[in-house]
């Protein structure tokens, strides 16, 4: 049987993946933000999972405007690197678990959730900065990875409460797939953050504590947040954390926090990054 | 009226905007090919002509003009192809489009970013 043993959140800021990749990650600006990523590394380390589930989205790289399905399940067995305009990212293409994807797109068709499915995906920062903060720099990926792209980008966003039914039908169909593995799903993107227009840098801190502390503690209650509230309150990009609701959808009712990290600024954004186990 | 109409110096990407920027935003995600920007660089506005772009989104992307761009239907995630090709940071970009400059952006953005109080709705002080 396969099972979900963590969640992830985390924000996918390319600027750190940049950070990586030029090897400047403990200069006086990047130290305090990859210091507190250490502690989730080591604990990735010493988890080793099979399979990673990636709720991130997409900017203007695989899909444009010319289609635009607001979830997409990738079910090939490898994805590449996309080029977002400056060449692609000089780090390992993702190796795929086809099966267990394919079990994902047909179950949750049936559940009542349309999915579009990707034979053909390549993958841009959205995906990959997430697995530099966990993984670091590697000749290949520790773990197989399963992506599941969200529209963000064209408004409206699927709601708050659409993402964490999506990530509760996700949990109980990796736990009827018959084969031994285990699964973290990140939940990507976020925190509060606006990259455009007279009010680009806008930050909220208060916001993004209650929203960490809230994933815990009341996810139903996140849920309910209206996608204005998140475009005013935490910017208009945000409203990326819906997809944070999806990933802690997959861990049940009660879960425990192992680490939690956040720090302002990360290029434009507040970087937040949480570790958590059902209990 | 739109319930986020009230959101100061925000541009919601919304059916309305994405209809108005289609084609601006389809030549930023041309960018995404490298023999496409080689074009580019040859004959900017040889370019965007072939590309249906309004006379105004033309002048804007000829301009690096990224707040018009916004108003003309523009995505930042599409426009900021342009700045990338220019080699420009989203901290300028940021800057341009709030009259700030680069240096003060990111020294706003070091110092906890742009307050949200004061900034939630349109006229609020």
């Amino acid at each position: 049987m396969a099972r979900i043993i963590a969640g992830v959140g985390t924000s996918h800021v390319p600027a750190i993946g940049a950070a990586v990749d030029n090897g400047i990650t403990d200069s006086d600006y990047w130290a305090p933000l990859f210091k507190g990523y250490e502690p989730a590394r080591e604990w990735m380390r010493e988890t080793q999972p099979d399979v990673a589930i990636i709720i991130y989205n997409d900017h203007a790289s695989a899909f444009s405007l010319e289609l635009i399905p607001t979830f997409v399940i990738g079910v090939a067995d490898a994805f590449l690197p996309a080029d977002e305009g400056y060449g692609p990212r000089d780090v390992p293409a993702v190796e795929g678990h086809s099966a267990l994807a394919w079990h994902l797109a047909e179950n949750l068709i049936l559940n009542e959730f349309d999915m579009t499915i990707a034979n053909n995906l390549a993958v841009d920062h959205g995906l990959t900065v997430p697995l530099s903060i966990l993984f670091g720099q590697c000749d290949a990926w520790p773990c197989r990875v399963i992506p599941l792209c969200v529209n963000v980008i064209q408004y409206p966003p699927p709601t708050g409460k659409r993402c964490y039914d999506l990530g509760r039908a996700i949990a109980s169909i990796v736990a009827s797939f018959d084969e031994d593995l285990t699964v973290v799903v990140f939940g990507t993107g976020g925190m509060s953050h606006q990259l455009q227009g007279e009010r680009a840098g806008v930050i909220n801190q208060p916001f993004d504590i209650d929203f960490l502390d809230r994933l815990v503690s009341d996810p139903i209650g996140l849920t309910e947040r209206s996608h204005v509230d998140y475009i005013r309150e935490a910017g208009s990009e945000g409203i990326e954390l819906v997809m944070w609701l999806a990933m802690r959808g997959t861990l049940g009712d009660s879960v425990r926090q192992v680490y939690r990290h956040y720090h302002v600024p990360a290029s434009n954004t507040a970087a937040g990054l949480t570790v958590l186990e059902p209990v | 009226m739109k319930d986020y109409s009230d959101i100061p110096g925000t541009y919601v990407f919304d059916g309305e905007h994405s209809r108005k920027g289609y084609r601006l935003n389809m030549f930023c995600m041309s960018l995404n090919d490298a023999a496409n920007r080689e074009l580019f660089a040859q004959d900017e506005s040889a370019y965007l002509e072939e590309r249906g772009l309004t006379t105004e989104q033309s002048r804007a992307v000829l301009d690096r003009d990224y707040l018009e761009l916004l108003k003309l239907g523009g995505n930042i995630y599409y426009t900021f192809k342009l700045a990338m090709f220019d080699r420009k940071s989203m901290q300028y970009v940021g800057g341009q489009m709030s009259g700030m400059t680069e240096e003060a952006f990111k020294a706003m953005m070091m110092n906890g970013g742009r307050p949200i109080d004061g900034n939630r709705r349109t006229g609020e002080s």
